[in-house]
């Protein structure tokens, strides 16, 4: 490392004169910079480090998760005048019999082993996704109908070609026939690979073909509407109260710290709190939203109170003089001036503290929002999951489909993001003003 | 019911907003003398006096009716007296499913009665409740419309309510707090009661999977927390060991040698690893991470284990560059600029000034941040459930697996939870240790950061 302490030196000191172009010099100027250049160049090193992680964390959720958002799906044709069923009970007719019927008239004589492969090879509801169907519109019993039917994981996994085929038949989850009858499928033109609105259309269930985000979004937006209720208002009425009112003593000074500090605890111990306090103490049920949503308000009402406090500072006082110099009150000079010019700056720190709530998982785990819950939310009291409890409940599941859906949920999850991000910066440069 | 009765009290308190107003602008008041407040307030006045009473109570109702409820029911359950509180809490949760219609086996002649009782008491509770809302509604509109004189101040009486709500918002803050303290305190009394403290402060071994009934295998049970607490803090130092290097030197270069432009776009990106959700990186961690340890671990010869301490430390490190990385950012940009020309002037190289003038004098604010991620660390909790393990072992080696106080909180809790046995109040007791070591990191951290700024 070069040293500068022993160039030069004070005048008295017997000392040679430093001849500055010298060779030795030139060699101590050479490696000072050489430090210079390395420092930068780490600096430079730490950024492409943290950066490349930023890219490969976003390539391989993109590269595993945008298979989720296609899914195979067979194309069969049934024909129902030659169908026995009785049409005043619709709900109890045969369609396992003649759903199997349907997709055995596609393919030639098969051993009762191979059946039954065959069959494991469309999902396990098919017979009820058809019923739907035909009950939602009965006109469709008249003569043939053509149905698309999601095919079953595994089927799922080889249309994607994901499996294997040239490893031994019983190292993989397909075997030979299973193929040879995939082939065939393919070849008659049967099987297509749309866009997967199951996805976005269904709730959670066991198999992956059917299971979707549809209640994780909707408990999601319970979670967040109840968050954005409670810790809006409250939010900016302790800032203001904080900011313009409270006198300056011990107990405000105490507010203040725990403001602060509340903002830095765990987010596991708000889950905690509402495991004790919310479930435990006041009895309310467990898995709602409602719970879920007074949780995250507390973890935000801090941010919300710092950042409506540096807004309502950054107005400056010539507008509260005027306001008060031609007779406003207090409360009037506030909430009629200062706090609607401060309102960008406030709903741009909200927006991005519900977005940040929205990716909160600890706290929802222990209020058991990780249930497997098969139906969207119809309100704040129901039992239902969240997006990233969602994605946890997913992550931890065998099936090798759920993994690229798991990926797929965090894409969700992270549009919606990007999404509050991009109306928070919108809305900051549109109408935040700078005085 | 209680979503109606909300939306009845809105509804109500606009109703009475509107004629408040239109009274108070009535030609009545106008042409006789001055009116001392505007039409509005009168409205609002009208409004406050019929909606938050009937607010406040029915918030305080719901919150306390089921308890209430269950505190009955379960006192006029023939020989309740004797029942410990955790067969309380079984049996009133069974009163409530057969109550509400999933029978399992027959029930008791008793249960029945007690079904029978605590249905009543939900149709006299609900009764009830509408009956006091309607009542408090229709008194406060009355006497809300009926205050509207003259002279009378509508604006200083609204003004005082929007004052008293202020003051109550601001207390939120107090009152979760005191929430956290109370109940991590009160469940860890429990379990102290049940595992001595001596035991749960310094024991060495972590077993919690204890037989919740007689007939169970399971183990003997050890609340030892010394090896949880220990591979928390060797998690959080790996991440922390990825994280400080990497992020202040991202900052230096950041505030010293990148142009304009350079940190207008990386430092957005760099944030965004802060705004990225944890269980996100849990995935990514147990999908492309872990696997890549655990083979690099195998490949060097060590025997790896695959959820290793190195996976989820240093994932979590890479959340925390951020994190660092601005908060050294902001103390670089504290230091005077009249230090740093002096050290230019002396003719240090810019490497040398950064290394000799800039990083000591920064040091307390990027000291303060790092104690601040290091928090951050000890309590991130979804990185590590997903990809640290559950098992508690003293190892420093960074292959093996290592679990930590959050794991052990959400493992403990997931699922089931009555609270009565020790496995789930240890999660509290585990709660509350979390919650002074974050405390206690803050708090130093703040303090470190404000002595610096007083300093400059």
């Amino acid at each position: 490392m070069a040293t500068t302490d022993t160039i030069g030196g004070s005048p008295t000191a017997a000392r040679p004169p430093v001849v500055w172009n010298s060779e030795e010099m030139a060699k101590r100027r050479k490696a000072r910079y050489g430090a210079d250049r390395r420092l930068q160049i780490y600096g430079m090193v730490a950024i492409a480090f943290a950066l490349g992680f930023l890219a490969v964390l976003i390539g391989t959720l993109t590269f595993t998760g945008y298979r989720a958002f296609t899914q195979s799906m067979v194309t069969i044709d049934i024909d129902f005048s030659a169908a026995e069923l009785n049409r005043d009970d619709l709900m109890d007719a045969n369609w396992r019999t003649i759903f199997r019927q349907a997709v055995l008239d596609d393919v030639g004589e098969l051993s009762r082993s191979e059946e039954r492969d065959y069959f494991s090879m469309f999902t396990s509801s098919a017979p009820f996704l058809i019923r739907d169907q035909i009950i939602a519109d009965p006109s469709i019993l008249d003569g043939r109908a053509t149905f698309m039917v999601p095919m079953s994981d595994p089927i799922d996994q080889l249309a994607k070609g994901l499996v294997n085929t040239d490893l031994p038949e019983n190292q993989r989850r397909v075997n030979d026939k299973q193929v040879e009858l995939f082939n065939q499928l393919k070849e008659k033109g049967a099987v297509t690979q749309p866009f997967n609105w199951a996805l976005f259309l269904n709730a959670d269930s066991r198999f992956p073909e059917l299971a979707g985000l549809s209640g994780a979004i909707s408990g999601s937006f319970w979670l967040l509407l109840v968050c954005f209720l409670i810790s809006f208002p409250v939010g900016i009425a302790a800032a203001i109260y904080l900011e313009e009112f409270a006198p300056k003593n011990r107990f405000t000074d105490l507010i203040e710290i725990n403001i602060n500090n509340l903002a830095a605890v765990p987010s596991v111990v708000f889950g905690l709190l509402g495991l004790a306090v919310f479930l435990g103490w006041f009895g309310l049920p467990r898995s709602a939203p409602l719970v879920g949503g007074m949780v995250l308000a507390l973890m935000t009402l801090p941010t919300i109170i710092i950042v409506t406090r540096a807004a309502l500072t950054s107005v400056p006082s010539s507008i509260r003089e005027a306001a008060l110099g031609i007779g406003a009150s207090k409360h009037e000079a506030i909430f009629h001036h200062i706090l609607p010019l401060s309102m960008p700056s406030i709903m741009t720190g909200t927006i991005i503290g519900l977005a940040q709530a929205l990716g909160e998982t600890a706290p929802l785990l222990l209020i058991g929002m990780n249930a497997f819950i098969t139906s969207p939310p119809a309100g704040v009291l129901e039992a239902s999951t969240a997006l990233p409890t969602q994605i946890y409940i997913w992550a931890d599941s065998p099936e090798r489909g759920f993994v690229a859906r798991t990926s797929a949920a965090i894409l969700v999850l992270l549009g919606f993001l990007v999404l509050m991000n991009g109306i928070a910066i919108f809305l900051r440069q549109r109408f935040e003003r700078r005085w | 019911m209680a979503g109606y009765l909300f939306g009845f009290m809105a509804l109500a308190a606009f109703v009475a907003a509107f004629l408040g107003a239109a009274r108070g602008r009535s030609k009545r008041f106008a042409a006789t003398e001055k009116t001392h407040s505007r039409p509005i307030y009168h409205g609002l006045n009208a409004a406050i006096w019929t909606g938050v009473p009937a607010f406040v109570f029915l918030l305080l109702w719901l919150l306390f009716q089921n308890s209430v409820i269950d505190m009955l029911v379960i006192g006029s359950y023939p020989g309740a007296d004797s029942l410990s509180g955790s067969e309380k809490n079984l049996l009133i949760s069974e009163i409530r499913q057969v109550a509400a219609g999933s029978v399992f086996r027959e029930p008791t002649p008793e249960i029945t009665a007690a079904v029978a009782h605590l249905k009543s008491l939900q149709a006299l509770s609900s009764w009830a409740m509408l009956a006091v809302v309607a009542a408090l509604v229709a008194v406060g509109a009355f006497l809300g419309i009926r205050a509207i004189q003259t002279r009378y101040p509508a604006r200083h009486s609204v003004e005082r309510s929007v004052t008293w709500f202020m003051m109550f918002s601001s207390l939120v803050a107090i009152l979760t707090t005191a929430g956290i303290v109370l109940s991590l305190v009160y469940e860890a009394l429990q379990f102290f009661a049940r595992v001595p403290a001596t035991e749960f402060l310094f024991g060495l071994r972590w077993e919690p999977q204890i037989a919740i009934r007689a007939d169970q295998v399971a183990g003997q049970g050890a609340f030892g927390m010394i090896p949880v607490l220990f591979g928390t803090f060797a998690v959080s130092a790996l991440a922390m060991a990825v994280a400080i290097p990497t992020g202040i030197l991202s900052a230096i270069y950041l505030t010293e040698y990148a142009n304009e432009r350079f940190r207008a776009v990386v430092k957005p990106l760099l944030e965004i690893l802060a705004g990225i959700p944890t269980i996100v990186y849990g995935f990514f961690a147990v999908l492309t991470v872990a696997p890549l340890v655990r083979s690099l671990g195998l490949s060097i010869g060590i025997d790896s284990a695959p959820n290793s301490a190195l996976a989820a430390g240093g994932v979590m490190g890479i959340m925390l560059i951020p994190f660092i990385s601005s908060l050294s950012d902001d103390a670089f940009a504290a230091v005077p600029r009249a230090i740093r020309e002096g050290s230019f002037a002396l003719g240090a190289t810019k490497g040398e000034t950064i290394r000799k003038v800039l990083l000591p004098a920064a040091l307390p604010g990027i000291v303060g941040g790092v104690l601040l991620a290091l928090s951050r660390a000890v309590g991130e909790t979804m990185i590590v459930v997903m990809a640290a393990g559950l098992i508690a072992k003293m190892t420093l080696n960074p292959f093996e697996s290592v679990t930590t106080v959050t794991v052990q909180i959400v493992t403990l809790l997931i699922g089931d939870s009555e609270f009565d046995n020790p496995k789930t109040l240890a999660a509290f007791a585990l709660g509350l240790v979390l919650f002074i070591i974050t405390l206690g990191l803050n708090l130093i951290a703040l303090r470190t950061v404000r002595k610096y700024r007083e300093k400059y």
